[in-house]
């Protein structure tokens, strides 16, 4: 019974895994085959033009977020005891779960040409006005978004040096500088690397941010270019080359990232408070100061300016209106089974892996194929980072285009670039709690002879049910924050919250457009909080 | 029912670096302290017993039956771990009652059992408490109250004492040497303690480097001078 059981669940996962690699597999020979026809008109000067701004705002990104990183997170470390620490750690945490249209409007209300920079600024009568638009913009979002994600690797990184250091360092009365160079700076040189990589990807396959604040083809980058050849120009060749350049792109960037830089580990960072000697003199508990109030207003003030135009739009207004219930109907419709897909097929391809590898078959059958099975499993969840929403769009858009109405399979097709897109976000989630729940559990079930139905219902439910409350949670919020795949399919009838807010910002009813973006961050801010706030796992009572 | 509780023939098990082997017979009835240091092979030797990994080669017999491909609950063995031995989401009669039905279908003689089964390791009333709020030791009572229930004729204790202090694990040796009284049922139990030994043993398999070294009876054992290894676990000088 128990082998016919552990036989379907391995069915069920490689026949996930089969999903996965045909959906993307689908869309890149589609990308492939009809790019096939000419191959000399694609690499044009615009196209190179595209590829080399996006690397360079990835560079210029990833450079300012990790300076600005830096200084913060050492303040952060150094003044472990100050009022209001835990909030200034809970903000920086913020951004992760803000969709980027929801950031963009924020950073424009601050920043903008009507913004509160400028007001104060023409106050004063000295300087001309700040643009926002163009490679400025796409810089402040990116570090607004990644400056916060960065300190907080670095903050984990530092507070795990031993407490001894810093009694040592106060014994032999090593100074502020001294204590940088020799105990601060070698932990986050060896963080460096993997911060920097996990950075420069987010940012070279940023899409939104790119196509609110790029402001023209001067700023634009490769996956906006990809939308612009879909959905404006019409020119699917030149969409494909792009296609495969962002493929080769993320593809080195993903070798990168997993054999030279393998991202930190973000350890639990709040609450524990090292005891360190240093930072203790005038000039540094100065500049600390200085660099925290620099980061509050930097990551605090878009949330501030997000709540303060959204509450002075007519919000009752808004949700009486019928294209608000149907972009929200939209949204829950396409969010909800998204999430499930994703959270399903991972739990699945979890479970399959491990009774692949498991001990109770015997060497002979655990063989290269299984191991390959597992394998394939495990890179598959990068193999979705491989080929970001945009190009999956787009390959499925010139493959379901000679079929008839796209419309008709639109619905379908964002679904599934959903549930792909959260998947490795749902893998981090789940793994850690399944794999130390069967450690716990596996073998007494076993001995025991608990299968199936009662295993889900006795054993795998209760204690798993929270980490699949998060990972759905999370899912949830990025799906319902997402104008990646919505942007190529979207339309007056396939029209979710981040597709309405972005057709009310393109018609300049910007009152409107903020009291969506308040309602939009709010549930999404409130999903990702509940999805990753028990990130510290409870021992579940193995000891009293 | 045979004499002969386990037998192990020519059965090996193949790791990344090391193969294991293992070759033995236990009597039906006897306690077998099962001893040697970590990374010798005893947690693997229960493992193959229990069904929770299949040897790469030879035969594993439970009173005289051919166990190949048969899953750990079909087999005629209970396992205490040394921790993790209950849900820990489940109540203690739960826990207890899953020993008797897998699927928790228990009519009203079966939850008699249950209660009846802690009575006997001296739980009474503790049906509706939660593992977490239980100590180490009564935790571990637990336990041997569901292998009382499931009543199989060979029960594997991995260290099941382990975490529990000096104190405790003299009650835990005496109740587990009336449980056995009782029941008569075969023990193979690992210890790191040889007072474990002393108190509970009627032989002793001795492993080392995935090897069985010696099964001897218990005095036979207790004097051994001639190896390093045992020399070592007695802490003869």
């Amino acid at each position: 019974m128990a082998a016919r059981e552990n036989r379907l669940t391995i069915a069920a996962g490689g026949f996930s895994l089969c999903g996965i690699l045909l959906f993307v597999g689908l869309a890149a020979a589609a990308l492939l085959v009809q790019g096939g026809g000419d191959g000399n008109g694609l690499f044009d000067a615009y196209v190179w033009r595209v590829s080399r701004f996006t690397l360079l705002q990835a560079s210029l990104s990833t450079g300012l977020s990790i300076l600005f990183a830096i200084p913060v997170a050492r303040a952060l470390a150094r003044q472990p005891t100050f009022p209001g620490r835990v909030w200034m750690l809970r903000l920086m945490a913020l951004p992760l779960g803000l969709p980027a249209l929801v950031a963009a409007l924020g950073l424009i209300e601050i920043w903008g040409k009507q913004g509160a920079l400028n007001r104060l600024l023409a106050a004063t009568g000295l300087v001309e006005a700040i643009s926002i638009y163009g490679l400025f913009g796409i810089l402040l979002a990116h570090v607004f978004f990644n400056m916060p994600l960065a300190a907080r690797l670095m903050l984990a990184g530092l507070e795990r040096i031993p407490a001894e250091y810093w009694r040592t360092s106060a014994n032999l009365g090593m100074g502020s500088l001294a204590v940088f160079r020799f105990i601060e700076w070698p932990v986050l040189r060896g963080l460096l690397p993997g911060v920097a990589g996990l950075v420069f990807m987010l940012c070279a396959t940023s899409f939104t941010l790119v196509l609110t604040l790029g402001g023209g083809p001067a700023a634009s980058t490769i996956e906006v270019a990809i939308y612009q050849a879909l959905r404006f120009d019409f020119d699917p060749p030149r969409a494909i080359a792009l296609a495969g350049l962002q493929i080769m792109l993320t593809g080195t960037l993903l070798f990168i990232l997993k054999f030279v830089a393998p991202p930190p580990e973000e350890a639990e960072t709040s609450g524990k408070a090292v005891r360190r000697f240093d930072g203790r003199s005038r000039l540094s508990r100065m500049s600390d100061r200085a660099w925290l109030i620099i980061a509050l207003f930097f990551v605090g003030t878009p949330f501030v300016a997000i709540v303060g135009s959204g509450m002075q739009a007519d919000l009752s207004r808004l949700v009486r209106e019928s294209a608000f219930h149907h972009a929200l109907a939209t949204s829950v419709l396409i969010a909800l089974p998204s999430a499930m897909i994703a959270v399903t097929i991972a739990a699945l391809m979890i479970r399959t892996q491990r009774l692949l590898l498991a001990p109770t078959t015997p060497a002979r059958r655990r063989s290269m194929s299984a191991r390959l099975f597992a394998g394939t499993i495990g890179a598959s969840t990068s193999l979705v980072l491989l080929a970001p929403p945009i190009v999956l769009g787009a390959g499925w858009f010139l493959l379901l285009r000679p079929l008839g109405d796209v419309s008709l399979f639109a619905p379908f097709v964002v679904i599934a670039i959903n549930a792909l897109m959260a998947l490795p976000f749902v893998h981090r989630v789940l793994a850690p709690a399944m794999a130390s729940h069967a450690a716990r559990t596996e073998r007494l079930a076993a001995s025991l002879g608990i299968g199936g139905f009662h295993r889900l219902r006795w054993i795998d439910w209760p204690p798993l049910q929270k980490p699949i409350f998060m990972a759905l949670s999370f899912a949830l919020a990025l799906s319902l924050g997402d104008l990646g795949a919505i942007a190529l399919f979207g339309s007056q009838e396939l029209a979710t919250l981040p597709w309405l807010l972005y057709s009310r910002m393109g018609s300049y009813r910007t009152a409107d457009a903020a009291g969506l973006a308040l309602m939009l961050g709010i549930i999404c801010l409130i999903l990702t909080i509940v999805g990753t706030a028990g990130e510290r796992r409870s021992p579940e009572g193995a000891r009293p | 029912m045979s004499s002969v509780a386990v037998r192990l023939e020519g059965v090996k098990v193949r790791f990344e670096t090391v193969v294991l082997a293992f070759d033995c017979t236990v009597r039906a009835g006897e306690i077998v302290g099962v001893a040697g240091a970590s990374g010798s092979g005893k947690s693997t030797l229960f493992n193959v017993i229990a069904g929770f990994e299949a040897p790469d080669r030879g035969a594993v017999r439970i009173f005289g039956e051919e166990m190949a491909g048969r899953p750990p609950s079909e087999r005629p063995v209970s396992v205490v771990f040394q921790e993790n031995n209950l849900f820990a989401h489940l109540d203690v009669a739960t826990n207890v009652g899953l020993g008797i039905s897998p699927s928790l279908r228990l009519r009203s003689a079966d939850l008699k059992r249950v209660d009846e089964a802690l009575e006997r390791v001296g739980l009474v009333g503790f049906g509706r408490r939660l593992p977490p709020t239980l100590s180490g030791g009564e935790r571990q009572r637990v336990a041997l109250a569901r292998a009382v229930v499931r009543h199989r004729p060979l029960l594997l204790l991995d260290e099941p004492f382990a975490a529990l202090d000096p104190g405790m694990r003299a009650e835990m040796r005496e109740l587990l040497a009336d449980l056995h009284r009782e029941e008569g049922n075969t023990i193979l139990m690992i210890t790191h303690h040889p007072e474990d030994l002393r108190q509970l043993s009627d032989s002793v398999l001795f492993l080392d480097q995935g090897h069985i070294l010696v099964h001897d009876p218990l005095d036979r054992f207790l004097e051994r001078r001639d190896t390093a290894a045992i020399n070592r676990f007695l802490g003869n000088a």
